[in-house]
């Protein structure tokens, strides 16, 4: 049955990515503006048009660019990006272990922030405690990543500087790495003032997406725990002599952890939309910086490699999500 | 349980100050000729980076001071406040619109409609929306429309999922089949029966929707791709603030609190907004 | 001799899977009579209610077999046509008020909506017999009822509402598909004597699908045991209640005790009986093949 379903999923997420693939290629040719008006200075000649023209395939029909390029992505040939003169996958390969590391270290902050208040707001339901607890939420919820990244660089880069507020790491040092995972190989190698100086640049950005996430976190673990803790072996835990947190963190986590990670898996791929956003206003080099730049550029092989990347990271999340959810649900391994 | 709630309603404090806010701005977006102390464009060298009017070195009649062109903040956070709420209330109709639409009809009929729509959904979730919105404001152009279209384009996906699924779980409801019986049509039915239960959820997304416009066109400004640089918007004040934030963060910290306030507002206001238009919680 | 309010003759109904769910079901009822359809639970009897108002679920399928409502067949008509047919000549008591109230509508214009907006009732016209209606279920505020939402009514009124609702188009037959179930005890006993009454009244014949015999003998002069989506006895009330013919009816009365030995705690049914019933059954459906032209019923 899992089998099934995996291959199932599989399916529609071959679907949904060549849907991604017709859209992106459809708005980016089929609105008004020429790409290559916009992509010359104004002035060029007509012999110059019609030269990049043929050069990016633009002469040809519609349908014959999309099947060119599909061929192409189908074999690893994401085309080359007509600003920055290289290779897209190159370039794009080069930047995503960047994002990957902001996304990845923005759902640990999320987690470690989520889970103890979820489980505080359960214990002390009722309470002053969870009342300030839903508040907060409330206030993190509502106030996306964008706008939590400016009051970050307003708190920690002016009024008290203690974290970097631009860039990936200091400029001046010098970096060994062979990989583009400066976070990961600067722990592997050892080299913990490198990682220092990476978390400290990584910290605000990573904040600012973790927050909304964390506030949802928190808040629908907090419900599933206390639906859970009114449920009679929650009670029979409690008479057995356990105490209130032992009993949550004992009996209800296991239980709550489900859908917690159904939620946890679909909000994961919004913050991952919500670096492109971030990365520009704290001046990260990842992909969702690369992709602003690549629009206002007009770049067009440069913004679909990018987007179908994005999009295949997210219909990847979902799957693993999917596939972890059929394997730790008692109730569908058996079924 | 009924007569639980049945209880004499509460006076819902956040639906009051959320909605004051909201009406203030908006009020002061619409009188900004008459509300405004100066004029947002006027620049004046002279009177470059002002501070706001408590600190040391500011300027009469510059309440929260100028930026580096030595425009006056208020005026422009007056006159920003226009374009905010025309893309808020445009964009975020136009999304509620289409989306609900297409969730009442996927979820009411099932079938063939329901697959469709939901493939489409499916294509438009493996967006990053932000990204997806910056593109398509380059492609059409920038401009008030250009902003508008495209954040409708893309967030009709917000009120399409949970519509649908209401919907859904509103046509196994008994009265529903009832309909069916006394022979009322299925359009009939989807429209009389099954939208009226699904109107609070469409209120409280839609105001939050609002907010989400405000951000969205905040974002399209800050990265220079909403409308011409010139105008006053809450997006190019802070990606103007951004630029000075060691020289004047006052620049900065006004838009921000603006875009923030109004942000909240529009998600509490919607909750409110929500409880108080569905019978059985009201 | 006039044709039956109802008439089912042969109805049979699969699940997508093939299974079967109705098996040849046959049963009339005539003008003005009430008739229990009686079973256990999943034995199908709400399903025939169902079917009759053409409400079945999509999952399920008629196979063969013919619905007829005064002598006109529905299976022959035109989606539209029977559906129009339905409405005008039918109306459902359901199984729970609750969840037949639209929460978010107030009940008049849920009471009269079909008045007005299907039979072109003037407006007038359906608010004068809905408060007679009203007043017949012993509904004493009126202007309130018609002004609340269903949520800030008792169980009890809401199911009065529904029966008033029911009876006001004047349908010559009714489906009531357990309309007590939902309710306290105390208040089982008044709406099952309002029906009744309404049903005298206005001679409306009724097909009262039930899981209890009690109710069977107190409304009901013609009663169809069912069992898995079988019919195993048809009778006049006061004859099965007196001789019970097959094995699984009786038994069946065994099973409710204030018919044998009120002390006795609630027996299930025997389980021999069952086995017996079971292989019959599956004997039947091994033989059993859907005729061609009987599918004609979506």
């Amino acid at each position: 049955m899992i089998l099934q379903r995996t291959l199932t999923r599989l399916l529609t997420m071959i679907a949904t990515l060549f849907g991604v693939a017709v859209v992106v290629f459809v708005v980016i040719r089929v609105a008004p503006g020429d790409p290559i008006s916009m992509m010359l200075p104004p002035g060029a000649s007509q012999a110059d048009i019609d030269r990049l023209r043929a050069l990016y395939g633009l002469d040809k029909s519609l349908v014959e660019q999309f099947v060119i390029w599909l061929t192409g992505v189908v074999h690893g040939d994401f085309g080359t990006s007509i600003s920055l003169r290289q290779n897209v996958l190159g370039l794009v390969l080069g930047r995503l272990p960047a994002t990957l590391e902001l996304s990845i270290f923005a759902l640990l902050i999320a987690l470690a922030v989520g889970l103890p208040l979820a489980v505080l707001g359960a214990r002390e339901r009722g309470t002053a405690v969870e009342a300030g607890i839903d508040v907060a939420n409330g206030v993190a919820l509502s106030i996306p990543d964008f706008l939590w990244g400016l009051v970050l660089i307003l708190l920690f880069g002016v009024l008290m500087p203690v974290f970097e507020i631009s860039g990936r790491v200091s400029p001046q040092l010098d970096l060994p790495f062979t990989t583009n995972f400066y976070l990961f190989e600067s722990i592997v190698r050892l080299r913990f003032d490198l990682t220092a100086n990476l978390l400290g640049h990584m910290f605000m950005p990573a904040l600012a997406l973790a927050l909304p996430l964390a506030a949802i976190i928190a808040q629908l673990l907090k419900q599933s725990l206390k639906e859970l803790l009114t449920l009679d072996y929650m009670v029979l835990a409690r008479v057995k002599g356990f105490s209130e947190t032992q009993v949550i963190l004992r009996e209800g986590l296991k239980n709550a952890a489900l859908p917690t990670l159904t939620l946890v898996g679909v909000q994961f791929t919004f913050l991952i939309g919500g670096t492109v956003i971030v990365e520009r206003l704290f001046s990260y080099e990842g992909l969702g910086n690369m992709a602003i730049d690549a629009v206002v550029n007009r770049d067009l092989p440069l913004i679909q490699g990018i987007v179908l990347v994005f999009a295949l990271l997210f219909v990847v999340i979902n799957l693993v999500v999917d596939m972890a959810y059929a394997l730790l649900n008692p109730r569908l391994r058996h079924g | 349980m009924v007569e639980a709630r049945a209880l004499p309603r509460r006076t819902n404090p956040r639906l009051w100050l959320a909605g004051g806010w909201l009406l203030v701005i908006l009020l002061a977006a619409i009188f900004a000729p008459l509300v405004a102390p100066h004029d947002p464009l006027a620049q004046d060298l002279m009177l470059e980076r002002l501070p706001p009017f408590w600190v040391t070195g500011a300027e009469p009649g510059y309440w929260l001071g100028t930026d580096s062109l030595g425009r006056d903040l208020l005026s422009r956070l007056i006159y920003g406040g226009r374009i905010a709420f025309a893309v808020a209330f445009a964009a975020a109709i136009a999304a509620c619109l289409v989306g609900s639409a297409l969730g009442l009809v996927a979820g009411y009929f099932g079938g063939w409609a329901d697959r469709i729509v939901s493939r489409i959904v499916d294509i438009w979730m493996a967006f990053p929306p932000v990204l997806f919105a910056i593109l398509l404001v380059a492609v059409l152009g920038t401009g008030l429309s250009s902003v508008i279209i495209a954040i409708a384009v893309i967030d009709w996906t917000r009120f399409c999922r949970v519509v649908r699924a209401e919907a859904m779980s509103q046509a196994r409801m008994d009265y529903v089949e009832n309909a069916r019986i006394a022979g009322f049509g299925r359009l009939d039915i989807m429209l009389r029966e099954v939208l009226p239960n699904v109107l609070p959820t469409i209120i409280a997304l839609l105001s939050l929707e609002m907010g989400i416009a405000v951000i969205v066109e905040a974002i399209l400004s800050f990265v220079n791709l909403s409308i011409s640089t010139d105008d006053p918007t809450w997006g190019g004040m802070i990606a103007e603030g951004r630029l000075s934030i060691h020289q004047a963060w006052w620049v900065l910290v006004f838009p921000l609190i603006m875009l923030i306030l109004t942000v909240l507002s529009f998600s509490q206001f919607g909750e409110g907004l929500k409880s108080r238009f569905d019978p059985v919680l009201r | 001799m006039s044709a039956p309010c109802l008439e089912i003759e042969g109805l049979s109904a699969t699940l997508a899977n093939g299974v079967r769910v109705l098996r040849s079901v046959s049963l009339t009822v005539e003008p003005g009579e009430v008739r229990a359809l009686v079973g256990e639970s999943g034995a199908g009897k709400s399903m025939i209610g169902k079917a009759v108002l053409g409400v079945l679920p999509p999952s399920i399928r008629v196979v063969e077999g013919r619905i007829a409502l005064e002598g006109t067949e529905l299976g022959k008509l035109a989606p539209r046509a029977s559906r129009a047919l339905i409405g005008a000549r039918t109306a459902l008591i359901p199984q729970d008020p609750l969840t037949a109230l639209n929460p978010s509508r107030r009940i008049g214009p849920q009471m009269t909506d079909r008045l007005v907006k299907i039979l072109g009732w003037d407006g007038t016209k359906a608010d004068q017999r809905i408060r007679k209606l009203l007043d017949d279920v012993r509904i004493r505020e009126p202007d309130r009822v018609l002004r609340s939402y269903p949520h800030e009514l008792s169980g009890g009124m809401r199911q009065r509402v529904l029966i008033a609702a029911a009876f006001a188009a004047e349908p010559r037959l009714i489906v009531a598909d357990e309309p007590t179930t939902a309710l306290d005890v105390t208040v089982q006993k008044q709406i099952l004597r309002l029906i009744v009454e309404l049903q005298r009244e206005h001679g409306t014949a009724i097909l009262f699908v039930t899981h209890d015999l009690g109710v069977v003998a107190k409304i009901s002069q013609k009663v169809t045991v069912l069992y898995a989506g079988k019919v195993v006895e048809q009778a006049d009330t006061a004859a099965l209640f007196a001789s019970p013919q097959h094995p699984y009816t009786r038994a069946l009365m065994a099973a409710t005790p204030r018919y044998t030995d009120p002390m006795a705690s609630l027996r299930p049914v025997d389980e021999a009986v069952l086995a017996g019933l079971s292989a019959e059954i599956a004997t039947a459906d091994r033989n059993w093949k859907p005729n061609a032209r009987g599918s004609g019923h979506d």
